[in-house]
């Protein structure tokens, strides 16, 4: 089983502030951390290999500067890593993202086997747009499952995945065949701390850096800025909502009194909750 | 995987750790470096004065691209009371020189800084990864250590503990004894962010030019301790530390006389209109020479913060781990050449060629300070410097009393605040721990 997993270099939006005159992203300084979304999909990656065999390919486009990301990912066990990086990719937007790595993907399923599942994250934490898995299925012709929070079963011999989905109102089981491009949902998994043998590993390993011609693109209108359609009308920081508080005065008096004040208060102000209450307490 | 051996493991990538790890792979050593925390420096936190001649002789060509703030040119040392302060000030237009002797910096880039060249230079770094143990053969030799990240043990001639202040694997292992309250102060540091222009001119400073403030006094509120004012290129480094043994008793906190040290009049107006950016706390084993543990033994070596070497006096001891670092590294280098088998006895080199070092010289020289300090530090940290302030005030006001009178009046306030025996016997007890 060969599973490619794309992960982004993501600046750790905890500690990110938008600049007050220019309402950019000061990310000057900010530590960069791998997508959360996508630690999700690399330790589903790493249990399905533990448990089926083969190998794990890591897969980040960005500036040199990624390949600190795909180290982790390979102290965390992953078996090989690619850096995509090219001047030419620069300012891509999700069309022009998907292009890239389903070209990489393809290059890596010459050079180091045929490819079952490709894995990214629901979404990045910096564009929020969850618009790369599905564009990279698409282009590779790829079975695509999206918003997966569970892989529930694969049966090997048979080529197919089963794997629950979150939906709105419930959890859909889906099950469908290799190959496959698989987004994952954060919260079903935890990232494994990898072993002294693989942090030592990482430590020492080459990261296979292709350019754009390493990749094998050819078409460059299709890349970075010149291939990317979306254009960034307004950046603008939201301003707090102005909500008015209120106040529930203590006029010295027993705490239960003050909490059943403090009750009538939000009460009043939340019918459908206090509606809600009153129905469920007819049951008691 | 657990067959790899290396040549020497470092524990720990603070200004010890590195000196030691990059000296060792420089010399073509095989060298596996141990950090515990998520990156470089991310545990790490100092005044910080970088002291170039330490590092120069670690890597010679530092400054052609380390992170330096501003070089310093001016010294001064202050004695606080409530409202004024009474200070020697050193400033030369000769530090100003190509090389300058001290530096400030912000260790979190430095760090980072240092452990690239370490890496450039060939040793093997792992953050995130915690010693739990040090592994020996049936004879009690240091052979390996055990992390956290499972139960594979890596082997190596010689472990280096450069693990800092606490100390934590040495003490599991039983090499050392567990840190006291009295041997340890606790700082606290602030980062103000202030633009360079308001810098250069409240300090009086050009270029890269820079000022260090000592600063001791009624404001460890009689504990042992000082403060400290560093001026970077777009910040000051504002901060102030005591033992923990004094917090403890006196029940006060860091912070408290952090924030009543910022509100001093003779400090307020060099932060005013600052923005607070980072705030940082860490322990300094300032115990002295006498809390210096057993440094070597089979297979293992002790260095930088976790050999309690810090200068409280002067102020030094980043200088300290990176010379201790260096030493252990060149004493495993000179015993490899001489195929040996890194015994006790053969790394007794190591304590040999610190003692013969400004090193262990200067920590002997004031190997009686602390217990002076702590003993008087009611007297040091607060009779004196009242009595001295109001002196110096006494003596320069122009009131129509003769001066023969206000020598008097001064002598007289040191007899009354601090008694004749009292004073006889400081002086004789500072004379002789200070030889």
């Amino acid at each position: 089983m060969h599973i490619v997993v794309c992960i982004k270099q993501v600046p750790d939006s905890a500690q990110i502030r938008v600049h007050p005159v220019t309402n950019t992203i000061m990310r000057q300084g900010v530590p960069t951390i791998i997508n959360p979304y996508d630690l999700f999909a690399l330790e589903a990656a790493l249990a399905l290999r533990d448990q089926l065999g083969g190998s794990v390919t890591v897969l980040c486009m960005g500036p040199p500067m990624a390949e600190d990301s795909l180290r982790r990912a390979l102290t965390y066990g992953a078996d090989r890593a690619v850096l995509l990086t090219d001047r030419y990719f620069a300012g891509s937007d999700t069309l022009a993202t998907s292009f890239a790595l389903s070209a990489a993907i393809a290059r890596i399923g010459e050079t180091f086997g045929t490819v079952d599942i490709v894995f990214t994250g629901k979404q990045t934490i910096d564009g929020d747009t969850a618009q790369v898995g599905p564009g990279i299925a698409k282009r590779l012709d790829l079975n695509q499952l999206t918003y997966v929070s569970r892989i529930a079963g694969i049966d090997a011999e048979a080529r197919e995945v089963t794997v629950e989905r979150r939906a709105e109102g419930g959890v859909q089981v889906l099950k469908t065949a290799l190959p496959v491009l698989i987004t994952m949902l954060e919260g079903t998994n935890e990232i494994r701390r990898g072993s002294l043998g693989d942090a030592l590993r990482a430590a020492r390993a080459d990261v296979t850096v292709w350019n754009a011609a390493d990749a094998g693109i050819d078409d460059l209108l299709k890349c970075g800025l010149r291939g990317s359609p979306t254009v960034v009308k307004k950046v603008f920081a939201p301003s707090a909502r102005a909500e008015k508080a209120e106040m529930v005065a203590n006029d010295g008096q027993s705490s239960a009194q003050d909490a059943d004040a403090l009750i009538a208060a939000i009460l009043n102000r939340n019918p459908a909750l206090d509606a809600d209450l009153r129905r469920l307490s007819a049951g008691f | 995987m657990n067959e790899e051996r290396f040549d020497a493991i470092v524990v720990g990538a603070g200004p010890s750790g590195n000196a030691a790890a990059y000296t060792m792979a420089k010399a073509g050593l095989k060298v596996l470096q141990l950090e515990r925390g998520e990156y470089p420096g991310s545990k790490n936190v100092q005044g910080a004065i970088l002291y170039a001649d330490a590092l120069e002789k670690v890597i010679p060509d530092f400054r052609e691209d380390a992170p330096l703030e501003r070089h310093v040119i001016e010294q001064r040392i202050w004695m606080l009371d409530d409202t004024s302060y009474v200070g020697m000030h050193h400033r030369s237009e000769n530090f100003n020189e190509e090389r300058p002797n001290r530096y400030t910096i912000i260790r979190a880039q430095f760090d980072k800084w240092f452990s690239r060249r370490v890496r450039e230079a060939g040793a093997t770094l792992l953050c995130e990864t915690t010693v739990t143990d040090l592994v020996r053969d049936l004879k009690g030799k240091v052979i390996g250590v055990r992390t956290d990240r499972g139960g594979a043990i890596v082997h190596a001639d010689v472990v280096i503990m450069a693990e800092g202040v606490n100390g934590l694997v040495g003490q599991r292992a039983g090499l050392r004894p567990e840190l006291k309250p009295e041997a340890v102060a606790l700082a606290v540091k602030e980062m103000h962010f202030l633009p360079q222009e308001m810098i250069e001119q409240r300090f009086n400073l050009k270029g890269d030019e820079g000022v260090v403030i000592e600063i001791m006094g009624t404001v460890t509120d009689g504990m042992t301790g000082t403060a400290f004012i560093y001026t970077n290129k777009e910040s000051l480094s504002v901060g102030i530390g005591c033992m923990v043994s004094d917090f403890a008793e006196n029940e006060t906190t860091p912070y408290a006389l952090l924030e009543a040290f910022k509100n001093h009049p003779s400090v307020k107006p060099l932060l005013e209109g600052s923005e607070i950016k980072e705030y940082a706390a860490h322990l300094i084993p300032e115990g002295g020479y006498r809390h210096i543990p057993e440094l070597f033994g089979d297979g293992w070596m002790i260095v930088g913060d976790a050999g309690h070497f810090v200068n409280a006096v002067h102020r030094e001891g980043s200088n300290l781990a990176m010379t201790t670092g260096r030493v252990a590294a060149e004493t495993v280098i000179r015993l490899k050449q001489l195929r040996s088998d890194f015994s006790k006895a053969d790394l007794a080199l190591y304590r040999k060629t610190l003692d013969e070092s400004f090193v262990i010289k200067d920590m002997k020289k004031y190997k009686d300070i602390p217990n002076f300090l702590h003993g008087n530090a009611a007297n040091v940290f607060g009779t004196y410097p009242r009595l001295i302030n109001e002196a110096a005030q006494r003596w320069f006001r122009v009131d129509g009393v003769a001066k023969r009178e206000k020598e008097r009046e001064i002598i007289a306030s040191f007899r009354k605040g601090r008694g004749l025996r009292g004073l006889i016997g400081d002086a004789f007890k500072l004379a002789r721990a200070w030889r």
